[in-house]
């Protein structure tokens, strides 16, 4: 395989990891959060007590681990990968998360916000289509 | 209420953001990960650890991550989540002005398709 082909496959597979556990850990989080009551006003009290309920509960915690391992994905692939490549390619998550968020949390999605998120997945594949590094290795 | 979500949302656009960008700009420092041995992986977060973009990078994505647990709690995710896309728009500028990438009139031209399904995700509400 050419080393460029090989740069492609790497990143591809590393972007498949960011899509699974990234839209998981954003679709916990959002479970969870809707039973914690909003914070009210911005005083220190009322900060802490927000998010000493918000940590609370296991469902967040079961997303932070979803991100986590998200997050390790994303930064590999940043090692090699332009920025500018990586977080729109990353942008087909947000159909995953619209999916997951109808399925599991019972969420309406109008039809109008499915064609925007359409576009987006469009959009997503426009970027892909573009070099994945433009930087010289520093 | 709508301003506490108004402030949660620009800390989710800026502040995550700018974070990925620190964190990008460390990355790339520590060179590209050829090795992807849970050791190697290890030794190449270690190295980035000692960097201290990738510091001032975590802090500002824990702010933006707080606050969009602040924001989850008010909407639901399937609002909140296309609605942080317009960090794309931060995204493609911030990656040329600050970590020198080249967007190439293509990669502009997609991440304004994703700004355009954000903005249709946004008014498209139920």
């Amino acid at each position: 395989m050419s080393p460029s082909r090989v740069l492609r496959l790497k990143t591809y597979a590393l972007i498949c990891a960011m899509l699974i556990f990234g839209p998981l850990g954003d679709v916990l989080l959002g479970k969870a959060m809707k039973k914690v009551s909003p914070m009210r006003g911005w005083a220190p009290a009322s900060i802490l007590r927000f998010f000493v309920r918000a940590f609370s509960s296991p469902t967040v915690w079961l997303g932070i681990g979803s991100l986590t391992l998200f997050f390790v994905a994303y930064v590999l692939v940043l090692s090699w990968a332009d920025y500018s490549y990586v977080q729109p390619a990353s942008a087909l998550s947000y159909g995953l998360v619209a999916l997951l968020a109808v399925i599991a949390l019972n969420e309406k999605i109008t039809l109008v916000r499915w064609s925007g998120v359409l576009l987006i997945c469009l959009g997503v594949i426009a970027v892909g289509q573009t070099a994945p590094r433009t930087t010289e290795p520093r | 209420m709508i301003v506490t979500g108004v402030i949660f949302y620009l800390f989710i656009l800026l502040s995550g953001t700018g974070g990925e960008m620190c964190v990008s700009r460390a990355m790339k420092s520590i060179g590209e990960v050829t090795d992807f041995r849970p050791r190697s992986i290890a030794r190449a977060i270690g190295r980035a650890m000692k960097v201290p973009w990738m510091w001032i990078g975590i802090a500002l994505m824990a702010l933006g991550f707080f606050s969009l647990m602040g924001l989850l709690s008010m909407a639901n995710v399937s609002f909140v989540y296309p609605a942080s896309a317009l960090s794309y728009v931060v995204g493609a500028i911030g990656g040329k002005f600050f970590l020198g990438e080249t967007v190439s009139k293509e990669r502009w031209a997609g991440v304004l398709l994703v700004t355009l399904g954000v903005l249709l995700v946004v008014v498209g509400r139920g």
